[in-house]
């Protein structure tokens, strides 16, 4: 299994141990990545609770249709990494590979979207400034958490796909196996990504139309 | 596959060379994933901050001396005492005991090879210094006047400084202290040698666990703190705007929700480090181990209730005070049985005074001032009369930097022979501690005393009845200086030409002196397994040793 042995790296005794120590690495990072959405989304909270009407103004005018297809677009390549990451356990090698392409290229998707949908919003001049068409003026205030918010999240939506390009190239290349400890870190973080959106997507697209 | 397979520890025959001649180069430095060569890197760069930020308080003690200001605009003031903040804050004080001492020692008292994840050890120093780069790129383009603590309107719309800057500093330090928290917890989960059960676990292990939670936790928030400000700054964003409903004492809030519990970042070390030296100069075990394991996790977690009790005055509702004045007093109940635990561990000690003992002994007493003046801080009435006084500006100095700052230096000297093989001056070493402990109370207790008489901080023109209490500070401040720069001599001069250093000069029984100092790069030179409780010393009770010679069971046993 020389395969196997390329992927042990110091300071790990064996791989099972790398594999649940990459794990929980990751899901401590985690746990600090949700803190760091968790103040936004308690400024927005706040914010709301002080502004209602304000927010419910503001709110009708986001862009529903790509706010859904991009939550069709996220949540479909958390499935396409599941199955990646699956596969590569059972190391089926040619699935993983096709499952992460999949995944990355629908993460480029939603950023193509998100693009679209941003162009859309400038037209509309939606950003805080003097042009801003909304009144009150905590209006403006949705629309900032509405560019902070999407806007992060394409960060680290970026980051993601960066990561997972560069696994697909180094699973590609033979570099490091399918079946090591990469995966899935990779995994779990795309899933968080994923579900930080399924927060945001209520916040920003439907609750100003209730 | 069986517990004792350590495929990166070297077999017997092997007698590795130090960490220290495994590569000369500058590259062997800054590309190392060696987490000791990362924890000197750490402390080469701590060093050069700390004294940074002491000559900007040194320009802002001697403006103090006279009531009229001597030399500088108040707005160069303003400058002064921020960088100061920024830097003693989140560029020493934050990642100096973890980030120096828990990487060097930490992996060794656990019997790891390594941190878990040696790649990103090396990232967080990197990121520690690309901040470390925006703070000095702010300190040459003329500073930032908001003060430490970044309150919106200053920073957002009356600051003509350069906050961005410094706040993409703090920002970006911030994630290297995330990087070493997640790294320090997968390896307190997942490296610890076989029979280090959870329980075998030196106090110094437990600390680096509880401030790791806390880093982890806690950070995040101020870097989305930080980026909201940038935010409004830089895109206008209105978000602590009031007049787009914003509230600036959002920002408080999400400041302090990090800022508190960075104080027991800056705390949990120092109690972990005093806890190693207490015990190794008193040749006792830890009294009460069990309640000093709780009680630092339970001041890790309480520590996150507490944030409130910093905007009293702000404008919060009467019940949230009430609400955080009792979390805030109840914080007080762990850290007091820590130092009575302290305390006992020293009754009927068999106690050395070396430098590392007096530097604890004096954490002991200045973290009991420092802890005692917060219960005043903690009720509300006395806090509303001592807000922003030089009473608060008293009380937290004596917890970070006469509590930590000690405990920081207690460390050093405990492990020095650990980290350099060499020996350093005793008796240079032992006045150093005491000029500091000295020096610290002549800057601090006058400050305490024109705080109560109401001289408020931040301001350098001052009533001519607190000159007195001004000038007895700055003239503590100069002995301060002294203390802080002597030991850059000695040790230097140990560095040099000091005496080898035995492997375990101190007679200690934790894990990391079982092996050879300086240490091989894997740390030990054959698997470590651990069969005994942490401080066996003696039994409870008076030593029956007598001329010194202390009897210790190693923590350790070779295999």
């Amino acid at each position: 299994m020389t395969d196997l042995a390329g992927a042990l790296r110091e300071p790990w005794p064996d791989l099972r141990m790398q594999r649940e120590g990459v794990g929980l690495g990751m899901w401590f990072f985690l746990a600090s990545e949700v803190l760091f959405f968790g103040a936004l989304i308690c400024a927005y909270a706040v914010y709301r609770s002080f502004n209602a009407e304000a927010f419910r103004i503001a709110g009708e005018h986001s862009e529903i249709v790509y706010g859904s297809a991009n939550t069709v677009l996220l949540l479909t390549s958390s499935l396409t990494m599941t199955i990646a990451l699956r596969a590569a356990t059972v190391r089926w090698r040619a699935l993983t590979l096709a499952c992460l392409a999949i995944t990355a290229a629908l993460g480029i998707a939603f950023l193509v979207c998100k693009g679209l949908e941003y162009r859309e919003d400038l037209r509309e001049h939606l950003f805080p400034g003097p042009n801003f068409p909304l009144s009150p003026p905590a209006a403006q205030m949705f629309w900032g958490f509405y560019w902070i918010m999407t806007g992060i999240h394409a960060l680290h939506l970026t980051a993601g796909i960066g990561v997972v390009l560069v696994v697909f190239v180094l699973f590609e290349r033979r570099v490091i196996p399918v079946q090591g400890a990469t995966m899935e870190g990779v995994a779990i973080y795309w899933h968080f990504v994923d579900s930080v959106w399924i927060v945001l997507f209520p916040l920003l697209y439907l609750a100003g139309r209730s | 596959m069986t517990d004792l397979t350590l495929p990166f520890v070297p077999p017997l025959d092997s007698q590795g060379d130090s960490y220290l001649s495994e590569g000369h180069t500058v590259m062997s430095w800054l590309a190392t994933t060696d987490h000791k060569r990362i924890a000197i890197l750490y402390a080469l760069s701590i060093t050069v901050f700390f004294f940074i930020g002491g000559i900007a308080i040194a320009l802002v003690r001697l403006e103090l001396v006279s009531p009229t200001g001597l030399f500088l605009t108040s707005d160069e003031y303003n400058r002064l005492f921020t960088i100061h903040g920024i830097i003693m804050v989140w560029f020493f004080l934050v990642p100096s005991i973890p980030a120096t001492m828990g990487n060097f020692v930490l992996p060794m008292m656990i019997g790891a090879p390594d941190v878990a994840f040696p790649r990103l050890n090396l990232m967080s120093w990197y990121l520690y210094v690309i901040g470390a780069a925006f703070t000095v790129y702010v300190l040459l383009s003329g500073g930032v006047d908001t003060g430490w603590t970044f309150y919106p309107p200053f920073s957002s719309d009356y600051s003509h400084s350069n906050v961005i800057a410094a706040a993409a500093g703090v920002f970006v330090v911030g994630f290297s202290s995330i990087a070493t928290g997640v790294n320090f917890l997968a390896t307190i989960h997942m490296l610890r040698a076989p029979g280090m059960t959870w329980l075998r676990l030196p106090l110094f292990a437990w600390s680096m666990y509880a401030v790791s939670m806390v880093m982890v936790l806690a950070t995040p928030v101020l870097a989305m703190s930080l980026l909201l400000i940038a935010a409004e700054r830089y895109f206008g964003l209105p978000i602590f705007d009031p007049a787009a409903g914003g509230d600036p004492l959002l920002f408080q809030h999400l400041f302090w929700f990090y800022s508190h519990p960075a104080v027991y970042i800056m705390i949990l070390p120092a109690m972990g480090v005093v806890s190693e030296v207490f015990a190794c100069f008193a040749r006792r075990r830890v009294f009460g181990y069990g309640f000093m394991v709780l009680s630092l996790m339970m001041i890790g977690v309480v520590g996150f209730m507490v944030w409130g009790h910093h905007m009293f005055v702000a404008g919060q509702s009467p019940l949230a005070n009430l609400i955080f004045s009792f979390l805030s007093f109840i914080v007080a109940v762990p850290s007091a049985i820590k130092v009575f635990n302290w305390t006992a561990t020293l009754y009927r000690g068999h106690i050395g005074f070396e430098a590392p003992m007096i530097y604890a002994l004096g954490f002991l007493g200045l973290f009991t001032i420092g802890g005692l003046t917060g219960l005043f801080l903690a009720s509300v009435p006395i806090d509303i009369a001592a807000t922003d006084s030089y009473f608060v500006v008293a009380h937290f100095h004596t917890i970070m930097v006469g509590g930590t700052v000690s405990a920081f230096m207690a460390g050093i000297h405990y492990w020095w022979p650990k980290v350099t093989g060499k020996l350093y001056n005793e008796f240079w070493a032992q006045f150093a501690a005491i000029t500091m402990f000295l020096g610290f109370n002549v800057t601090f207790l006058p400050q305490f005393v024109m705080g109560w008489l109401g001289m408020p901080r931040r301001y350098h023109y001052y009533p001519d009845v607190f000159q007195i209490w001004h000038i007895l500070s700055s003239g503590g401040a100069v002995i301060l200086a002294v203390a802080y720069l002597m030991p850059l001599f000695y040790l230097t001069w140990s560095l040099l030409y000091g005496a080898k250093s035995p492997d375990n000069p101190w007679q200690a029984t934790g894990l990391e002196w079982q092996t050879p100092s300086p240490p091989p790069k894997t740390n030990f030179l054959r698997p470590p397994r651990i069969d005994a409780e942490p401080y066996d010393y003696h039994d409870f009770g008076r030593s029956e040793e007598t001329g010194g010679a202390a009897r210790a069971n190693p923590q350790g046993r070779p295999t």
